[in-house]
């Protein structure tokens, strides 16, 4: 039994994300917006990376692109050096909308979706589920409906259905948005603990500066739009971390300047 | 004594049609409304059990026989609808070209009076049952079509994606996402034809079969057995009412999730 599960964890062996002078342009009636113009950016393995920045600044293209849903304008995004040409296990998403999850399929059938198309054994895709919604602490609502359960734990359920396939990099946009204040520093202590068991690289946009600095070991600022890096502010505190320490604040700050704040 | 909120609901949903069949009653009793061409309720009770219970002639003991030859030809034409229009009506929704080819057809066909394909019908599968089959499986094959196509084309961005970043296949995406997403509009079509089948299926036997509840109801129309009319049109609305429920029992099992029409 603990085998499996430090098996399981094991596999989630981390890979890094490359982005080279990546532009992104949308059309539309008025013209064309350029979202993303001439990014370099690099996500290390294992390494939990935030993105903090305006509305609409492009953060959402970029998170599309390294998705695998939408394509670049130019320049390159890798993934393990490898071009990200379309979505795949490699890759997974949690969406800000829980709506993203199936409405019609219970906890449990979210989690085995992502083993469908695995070379494992019906015990084995049984036993993988259950040790990931253990890892996401969800294992007494393995038989519950979305419609049954909380905000937090659907995007519990979100998180869980993308590691079970042992996916390399997890890309989050604005998770915990729609969420309270409490479960949202609830939810973002559970993730931390996912991450520290499986270090899996994680990339996650957010509007709120206190939920950067918590999470991140790097927090990045973007510019309004088209987007570029208006700082990089590396964190590097011992989790769990105390939102009034006085290093907290100083990191703070940085990004709050550089928000124009 | 007051009664409790639950009688008095049950009461106030019995009321008013009681109050009408008194009323009914009375007025044809009293006052000989519709000049002895319309039968009072009680008339309508008699004839509606000979016609089920009395011995074998016109209009005695041929209710079973004739409320299962309409029933089959509902069943027959409903599902031969569904089995065409759902799969067709989800390959419009999710294929441009599928829809360029076929939706204009769709619409240009579907203003056309159901009941006015009757001739090619008669001319396709003679008098008899399968004519009736036939009309019954237009007439519902276009609301199915139609939902179906409408619940396949508003697929959320959000579904298809969380189902292409977990590698689904094509296939998987259809059955695991697609159709279940398509569901609940598909079932508001399946009602709606259902109800369709039912008033078709009595046309159908006007004037094309030589059997069922609709052709009893017009030869008893013929005869001036006024009684027997009525008692054919309550068992139609009897039984296309308890269809409806066993569609809704469908819906509530397997759309349970669908916070919609799960309740």
């Amino acid at each position: 039994m603990v085998n499996t599960v430090n098996a399981s964890n094991t596999a989630h062996a981390a890979a890094g994300i490359v982005v080279r002078n990546l532009r992104k342009v949308y059309r539309d009636a008025t013209g064309d917006v350029v979202a993303i113009d001439g990014l370099d950016l690099n996500i290390h393995a294992g390494e939990f990376l935030c993105i903090l920045g305006p509305s609409g600044c492009g953060k959402s293209s970029l998170l599309n692109i390294l998705a695998g849903f939408e394509a670049p304008t130019s320049g390159s995004a890798l993934l393990n050096d490898k071009p990200i040409t379309g979505p795949s296990r490699l890759q997974g998403v949690v969406f800000q909308d829980t709506a993203a999850l199936f409405p019609w399929l219970s906890v449990q059938d979210h989690v085995a979706f992502g083993l469908k198309n695995t070379p494992l054994s019906a015990n084995e895709k049984k036993e993988k589920v259950r040790s990931t919604l253990a890892l996401v602490g969800l294992q007494d609502f393995a038989e519950k409906w979305p419609h049954q359960l909380s905000g937090g734990m659907r995007q519990l359920v979100s998180i869980a259905r993308v590691l079970v396939t042992d996916s390399r990099v997890l890309l989050m946009d604005e998770p915990f948005a729609a969420l309270d204040a409490m479960t949202r520093q609830r939810m973002q202590k559970k993730l931390i603990e996912i991450w520290q068991a499986t270090r899996i690289t994680v990339m996650l946009i957010t509007h709120s500066v206190d939920e950067a600095i918590y999470l991140s070991n790097r927090t990045l600022v973007f510019t309004k739009r088209p987007a570029s890096i208006a700082v990089e502010i590396p964190v590097d505190m011992a989790h769990p971390r105390v939102v009034t320490d006085p290093e907290f604040n100083r990191l703070k700050s940085i990004a709050l300047t550089h928000l124009g704040f | 004594m007051t009664p409790s909120p639950r009688t008095a609901v049950l009461l106030r949903r019995i009321a008013p049609p009681l109050a009408v069949l008194l009323l009914w009653q009375y007025l044809v009793q009293q006052f000989g409304i519709g000049d002895g061409f319309v039968p009072a309720p009680t008339e309508v009770v008699l004839a509606l059990e000979t016609w089920i219970f009395g011995e074998p002639s016109r209009y005695s003991g041929t209710w079973l026989t004739s409320l299962t030859d309409s029933a089959l030809r509902v069943a027959a034409g409903f599902f031969a609808a569904l089995i065409i229009g759902a799969p067709l009506g989800i390959l419009i929704g999710r294929s441009k070209v599928a829809s360029d080819l076929l939706d204009p057809i769709l619409q240009l066909l579907r203003p056309i009076p159901t009941a006015s394909w009757i001739p090619f019908c008669l001319i396709f599968f003679g008098i008899g049952s399968s004519a009736a089959v036939a009309l019954v499986a237009v007439g519902a094959f276009f609301p199915i079509v139609l939902n179906a196509t409408a619940g396949a084309r508003h697929i959320s961005t959000l579904h298809l994606r969380s189902a292409r970043m977990l590698d689904a296949t094509r296939l998987q995406i259809l059955w695991r996402v697609v159709l279940p997403a398509a569901l609940p509009s598909l079932l508001v079509g399946a009602r709606i034809a259902l109800g369709l089948a039912w008033m078709l299926v009595v046309i159908s036997e006007m004037v094309a079969v030589k059997s069922g509840i609709g052709y009893e109801l017009w030869d008893a129309y013929y005869y001036n057995r006024m009684d027997v009319v009525v008692a054919a049109m309550a068992t139609v609305g009897l039984f296309g009412y308890l269809s409806d429920l066993a569609v809704r029992l469908v819906v509530r099992k397997y759309l349970f999730w669908h916070v919609d029409t799960g309740k």
